[in-house]
């Protein structure tokens, strides 16, 4: 654990990327290869099954530093994560040891059957034995919610300088189906075969277009298309076998059973990229209705009716089981034109966009929002499929949000990066004489617009609930967002998609904020 | 009526008709530090301690400032007035309050552990207490500051054996001195922004030994900041007068830096958690001690605090004032950096949470 906890100081200390390269391989060099799985699978977000309701993990830390639950409570508040919070107020340590990662994690791994009594005593042992950074790491993996600050593309780049292995190759090794619980670093790294047929490649991912778009140079360059505004997804088809991947490195074939007839036009050997659509008559439908159906277990033939959906493709990643991912956008893009050419009711190109100028382009993208498009994608003919975010061949040049002028009416501590601050903000709208809360938003701000807000918070509460403020109804923001939607969940009756704080509107008293019905007036 | 009462103006002795710390304009006030929330512009008298006159006179622009010794009692209309040593900063005091055997002490800012440049604290019993409380969370515990200046050391001589400037940042009065007056100063050459040189030359009249420091001029060249350490405000962090040491690893010192969120949040590369407050323990050492019937808790975590001593049976009320901790002292410093130099500082962007629901 030393090692592990030592690297995790090391990449809390850097805010470089080399730093984290070079403290990540000279971590790879010193440990076994458990150790290094078990590091990857942390790192790439696949941790051990939690053991332990965290709600006793707070009990009995407060319990051991002596302090009322409340004040625990308040703690946590302020600290806003759990792990840290026991961290903190635990007594100092006497014991010292020197147990592997991998012991650590078959230690939380094996709590899984033993009572309440007999878990807290092992974790009370453990907390005795270990260091403050120790337990620090031992309390995420514990509850849980581990992030240290890598990226795949950062983790990649380490076990591509330890194991001498090309970055691509790496990458695409770490998708899909692996577990350190059954595979060992051996078959994950280094062994040619691969097992998994269901494996799919990263996404390469677009970065949103800051500056004006002629900066981007000769039009002719340039692909065009709309940015459907779906779920990203990769489709392959490997051994006669149909895998459907979200975006969320998420197996998701079972959602989407349109999908399965993909089997009779695309060859073993295919992987397509491209973006899952509510598509009904042959018009795309908006995302509001892709989210009635993403989050049910049991698919009914009334959903599947209401809602069906089509892979709306743009790219190929595999063909006749070759990695193509190196060859031109051009010619990927004639390949998948090609796949596409008999109509296929499920299976659907994107359109490129015609146009000889920016101007033209300009034009299509304001009929953006009627074709329930997000904005304009654009592809540099010439480019590779890269992997993970990266600025230069792919950029997403967005239609400008809606906006809308609220007024904040309670304010909640953020969370790990801003726990000191208030930085959690809810809105309200005029309904009659009354406000009435319609959305969250955080971010947006500057640094010192939070600390002005929240140190006015702070002057202007009129009533605490546990962490939450409520504010005199005074300060005024202009709201961002992508979408509205009917909700009965919320008391407004309406839910934004994306929303966040543009600006302060210093110049607008709460009186001149927006009334409800204008934003009913867009559903 | 009672000998301090808490109004709209500050903390009010209406029988000598002072306020303590006043935050807005008043005839006569009494002074417990230099850092802006507790001296502010715009009061007709000032009152502080000899110590802490220098850097008030400078700040405020004053002509004319009253001061007295610790200890030395100073009776306006028959109440006596003393200041004690708060340990916080040079100067810092807490303010003593008696008539006809009733005694308050107000703490101003405070500290209990010795820190090598402020007066020591000095514990002085009372009735009634009014203390800060801008750590009052049993999350903050101070290590001794050495183990900090360790690290701080260490961070400097890797910083200098990869070529590195070292940057710290701290507050422009009181941490940068306590920074100079702890650091290794045989590691390498100090370079001190003038915010901080401004302080620093204050302190040097009034006869508080300090390294020696150096200044960015025109006529300096990049070789010149080479293996050094630079002091700086907060507020130069991501200003074109910091770019200079280019390459550099920025430091913070601050007690916020205790916590791995406040850290990641400022952008820093290395955060060392070194305060000029009390932390809990402390806190609560410093209320037991005084043997105090009632406390008043001030700015901070007071809420909390006071729960915490009414539950221990403790007689507690929350008072609410305009003092804002490390907060304020956190963006001290702006006025006097090259105009146009702003406060933009950088948040890291490399731990953005994913946001699966985008597609593209
Ligand atoms: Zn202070
Ligand atoms: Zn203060």
């Amino acid at each position: 654990m030393r090692n592990f906890a030592q690297l995790f100081t090391d990449l809390d200390r850097t805010t470089k990327t080399l730093g984290k390269i070079k403290a990540l391989t000279e971590y790879f060099q010193k440990v076994s290869d458990h150790d290094k799985l078990w590091s990857i699978a942390l790192l790439s977000h696949r941790r051990p099954r939690r053991t332990i309701n965290t709600t006793l993990l707070g009990t009995w830390a407060s319990e051991l530093s002596g302090l009322p639950a409340w004040l625990f409570t308040e703690s946590y508040h302020v600290v806003g994560d759990l792990a840290e919070t026991i961290t903190l107020l635990l007594p100092e340590t006497a014991e010292q040891s020197d147990e592997s990662l991998t012991y650590w994690i078959d230690f939380i791994r094996s709590l899984e059957p033993l009572t309440i009594e007999e878990k807290k005593g092992k974790v009370l042992w453990a907390w005795n034995r270990l260091d403050q950074t120790e337990r620090f790491v031992f309390n995420k993996l514990i509850t849980g919610g581990f992030r240290m600050g890598v990226s795949q593309q950062l983790m990649v780049k380490a076990l591509a300088k330890h194991t001498g292995t090309r970055e691509n190759i790496v990458a695409h090794r770490l998708m899909g189906n692996w577990s350190p619980e059954t595979d060992t670093f051996q078959q994950l790294m280094l062994e040619e075969d691969q097992k998994d047929i269901s494996k799919p490649y990263p996404f390469y991912l677009a970065y949103a277009l800051e500056g004006e778009v002629y900066t981007l140079g000769d039009p002719q360059e340039w692909f065009a298309e709309h940015k459907w505004d779906g779920i990203r997804g990769q489709i392959i088809v490997r051994d006669r076998q149909l895998f459907v991947w979200s975006r969320g490195e998420e197996l998701v074939t079972d959602k989407y059973p349109e999908f399965a007839t993909l089997l009779d036009i695309l060859p073993d050997g295919t992987v397509l990229d491209g973006e899952i659509l509510p598509f009904k008559d042959d018009q795309p439908l908006s995302f509001n209705h892709l989210q009635t159906r993403i989050g049910r277990k049991t698919l009914s033939a009334k959903v599947l009716k209401e809602v069906p959906v089509s892979f709306v493709t743009y790219d190929i990643l595999e063909w006749e089981g070759i990695d193509i991912r190196n060859w031109t956008m051009e010619a990927r893009r004639r390949k998948v034109e090609e796949i596409c050419s008999a109509e296929h009711p499920v299976l659907r190109l994107s359109a490129l966009v015609n146009f000889e100028t920016w101007e033209e382009l300009a034009q299509e993208r304001s009929r953006a929002r009627d074709l329930f498009s997000e904005g304009i994608m654009l592809k540099r003919k010439e480019s590779i499929y890269r992997n993970g975010r990266r600025r230069g061949d792919w950029w997403k040049w967005k239609i400008d949000p809606f906006t809308v002028d609220a007024v904040m009416i309670y304010a909640m501590h953020g969370a790990g990066r801003r726990a000191n601050l208030y930085t959690d903000y809810t809105f309200a709208a005029w309904d009659g004489e009354q406000l009435v809360p319609f959305t969250k938003a955080y971010s947006g701000l500057t640094d010192d617009e939070i600390r002005e807000v929240d140190r006015w918070i702070k002057q202007n509460t009129i009533e605490r609930f546990g962490p939450v403020r409520s504010v005199k109804p005074e300060l005024v923001f202009e709201i961002a967002f992508e979408g509205i939607a009917q909700s009965t969940r919320h008391k407004s009756g309406i839910a934004l998609r994306f929303p966040r704080i543009r600006r302060w509107r210093k110049d607008k008293p709460a009186s001149e904020a927006d009334r409800i019905e204008n934003l009913r007036k867009l559903l | 009526m009672g000998l301090l009462e808490f109004t709209e103006r500050g903390i009010y002795c209406p029988k000598a008709d002072v306020y303590l710390d006043p935050w807005k304009p008043v005839d006569r006030a009494v002074i417990s530090h230099g850092h802006s929330d507790h001296a502010r512009w715009g009061h007709k008298n000032y009152l502080c301690s000899a110590t802490a006159a220098p850097v008030i006179r400078h700040r405020l622009q004053l002509d004319t400032i009253e001061t007295a010794n610790y200890g030395e009692p100073v009776y306006i209309h028959g109440v006596q007035f003393s200041f004690h040593p708060a340990g916080h900063i040079p100067g810092s005091a807490q303010i003593r309050v008696e008539h006809k055997g009733e005694v308050w002490v107000f703490t101003g800012d405070y500290k209990l552990e010795p820190d090598g440049l402020s007066e020591p604290f000095e514990l002085v019993r009372c009735q009634n207490f009014i203390t800060e409380s801008t750590f009052g969370l049993p999350v903050y515990h101070w290590k001794p500051q050495q183990e900090i200046f360790d690290e701080i050391n260490a961070w400097w001589r890797k910083n200098q054996s990869e070529g590195r400037v070292s940057v710290i940042a701290g507050y422009t009065l009181g941490k940068s001195q306590r920074l100079l007056k702890n650091v290794d100063v045989s590691i390498g050459k100090i370079i001190v922004h003038g915010a901080v040189d401004a302080v620093n030359q204050v302190m040097r009249q009034q006869g508080i030994a300090l390294p020696e420091t150096h200044r960015v001029t025109k006529d300096s060249r990049k070789q010149d900041f080479d293996g050094a350490l630079v002091i700086c405000p907060p507020s130069a962090v991501g200003s074109p007068w910091i770019r200079r040491f280019l390459p550099y690893s920025l430091g913070i010192a601050s007690g916020w830096m205790s916590l791995r969120g406040a850290r990641r949040r400022r952008g820093a590369d290395r955060g060392f958690p070194l305060s000029d407050h009390v932390d809990w323990k402390s806190l609560n050492i410093a209320v037991r001690e005084t043997g105090a019937e009632k406390v008043f808790v001030t700015h901070g975590y007071s809420e909390v605090f006071s729960q915490w001593l009414s539950e221990n049976g403790i007689e507690s009320h929350v008072v609410k004032t305009e003092y804002e901790g490390e907060l304020s002292e956190m963006v001290e410093g702006t006025a006097t950096t090259p105009a146009g130099t702003g406060e933009n500082i950088p948040v890291t962007t490399n731990d953005t949470p994913n946001d699966d629901t985008e597609q593209l």
